[in-house]
């Protein structure tokens, strides 16, 4: 049984279609990222799964449990930790976790176990008694795992949980997450816009104007651009990206104003075309496939590209 | 975790607590909701009520004390929104209505406290008011459903409200207005439509049925009877309590925080 099965979902704003027909599963255990930037729909498939906005087309399947047939089973099952903050800034952080545990319905010496046990883990555990609004965002997003983990949740969904966070600060987050999983078995889903928080993921699911561009590994998905990226700033990139077409079937592109070839072996690339474009070529970088490769392998857009 | 809703009880309790935790610490709002309605009985004790003395306010009064703690309670809504607390709410396992009972309740338990300082401040420093024990009691218990019924008034305007200011902006065209017109202000047997509408006005019986609670030796002719007050008062808070949880179960764009 998968942890998330969705099949063929949709969902639009007016007459914005936010989301356009995606189907994926998530293995429970899984650590899943959905990548894309801003507008891709990311935001949107969270808070379906969350169960903030009610679903309007496809099937979903948390666990087995339909969502729109029994949404509170689905929701005692989840872990949810918002971009925007979600914590009373007037209460302590303590009474923040009780009242989020009541709300899950538990109580008593148990309840009062867990929150203790919670902010120990999560290093706050001498902050309980201040009050939200005296601490650092840093210490606030640790609040927040800490409530989206109180109650064991089997599914933690995330949405982009590195905002606001320096990098260190990130890596100690996933590190915390991906602990969680080894511990108690909570498969995590988070969204992201940021490349390098997707690569830590099991999997990744790669969105792009509401639909699934790529899921895969990370690795596999690097892999599967095939070869080095080549990049060469020019001042006339139309120009030169015909100059190589012509010569060699090499498929050089131009993308935000520079040109752009993937070949196997880029090592053996630049001096051939050094020796036949020398005189228009800028500068000239090989790279090693990213996510953003892949990305525009897949869409044929820059990651951080206009809204063409 | 097996069961699939949390017990609604605790979570009404919790809620509730919550605002009373939250009013009680931003002591800005206590006093707002308190000290202005105090003001406004002196002065127009002083400046109208010449004869009738305090007493002929002090059952509006307490009304206003009701009215405005209402009104800072439920304003909380908006800023449970903006502020990112109410999608954690709206995510959970619990049954919609339990977040509504909590959130009114609460709010309406913070106005019951303001009120019955108030009364207690009457009672010894105003000789005219001058219920029996029993008297009393009845009338904390009517001020109870009123403050239930206004509160529920609230969180029906802040349900859909983005900001703030809108709130504002309905409480001096309806919510302040509301009270003028009745017979908080308005004598009994005021005429023309502002009479009717002070007759009208579900709040006017709230504010007799205190008045013969809290003067029963300077009773004013042509008030409903008490039958009349509770009927009307406690018709008032069922009807915005199942008005609260119809609304509360309709999404509003408002609900994504981003």
């Amino acid at each position: 049984m998968p942890a998330i099965r969705l099949s063929d979902v949709r969902y639009r704003y007016g007459d914005r279609e936010a989301i356009r027909g995606l189907s994926l599963d998530v293995t429970e255990g899984e650590a899943f990222v959905l990548l894309g930037p801003n507008g891709s729909g990311k935001t949107t498939l969270f808070r379906l799964l969350s169960t903030l906005a009610p679903p309007q087309e496809g099937r979903f399947e948390l666990f087995g449990h339909d969502l729109r047939r029994d949404p509170d089973a689905v929701r005692s099952l989840l872990g949810v930790v918002f971009q925007a903050p979600s914590l009373d800034k007037k209460l302590t952080v303590a009474e923040n976790l009780l009242c989020h545990g009541r709300l899950y319905g538990l109580a008593g010496t148990e309840l009062k176990e867990r929150v203790s046990a919670m902010l120990e883990r999560v290093g706050l555990a001498d902050r309980a008694k201040e009050a939200v609004d005296t601490l650092s965002g840093g210490l606030r997003r640790r609040v927040e795992l800490a409530k989206g983990l109180l109650h064991k949740p089997r599914l933690l969904l995330l949405d982009e949980p590195s905002t606001g966070l320096d990098p260190a600060a990130r890596s100690d987050l996933w590190r915390y997450l991906m602990r969680v999983r080894e511990e108690q078995g909570v498969t995590i889903l988070a969204t992201t816009h940021l490349l390098e928080e997707a690569d830590r993921a099991d999997r990744i699911a790669i969105m792009h104007r509401g639909e699934l561009a790529a899921l895969d590994t990370p690795a596999n998905l690097q892999a599967s651009v095939g070869g080095d990226a080549i990049t060469i700033r020019t001042k006339e990139p139309a120009l030169l990206a015909a100059g190589i077409n012509g010569r060699w079937p090499a498929a050089a592109e131009v993308l935000d104003g520079a040109v752009r070839l993937e070949q196997q072996n880029g090592a053996e690339w630049a001096p051939r075309l050094f020796e036949s474009f020398g005189e228009q070529i800028d500068e000239l970088t090989i790279g090693k496939p990213t996510l953003e490769d892949v990305f525009i392998a897949r869409t044929g857009h820059r990651f951080f590209g206009g809204n063409d | 975790m097996t069961s699939t809703t949390a017990p609604p009880l605790p979570v009404v309790f919790t809620l509730a607590w919550r605002e009373l935790a939250r009013f009680f610490r931003q002591r800005n709002r206590v006093i707002g909701a308190l000290v202005q309605p105090i003001l406004f009985w002196l002065l127009f004790s002083e400046g109208l009520g010449q004869e009738a003395g305090y007493a002929r306010f002090f059952p509006g009064t307490m009304v206003m004390i009701l009215l405005f703690t209402a009104i800072f309670a439920t304003i909380s809504i908006i800023e449970d929104r903006n502020e990112g607390f109410l999608q954690g709410v709206l995510v959970a396992p619990i049954p919609r209505w339990a977040m509504v009972l909590g959130k009114v309740l609460g709010g309406a338990a913070i106005a019951m406290i303001q009120a019955s300082v108030f009364l207690a401040l009457g009672w010894f420093s105003v000789a005219d008011v001058s219920p029996s024990p029993l008297g009393a009691l009845a009338a904390v218990v009517l001020s109870a459903c009123l403050a239930v019924a206004l509160t529920g008034l609230g969180f029906l305007i802040a349900w859909r409200m983005e900001s703030t200011q809108g709130f504002h902006a309905i409480m001096s065209v309806f919510l302040l207005p509301m009270w003028f017109l009745s017979t908080a202000f308005f004598p009994q047997d005021a005429d023309g439509i502002a009479g009717t509408l002070v007759r009208l006005n579900p709040l006017s019986f709230g504010v007799a049925g205190l008045r013969q609670y809290l003067q029963p030796d300077d009773l004013i002719e042509g008030l409903p009877t008490h039958a009349t007050c509770w009927a009307v008062t406690v018709g008032f808070a069922l009807v915005m309590m199942v008005a609260c949880w119809r609304v509360a179960g309709t999404r509003t764009r408002g609900d994504f925080v981003s």
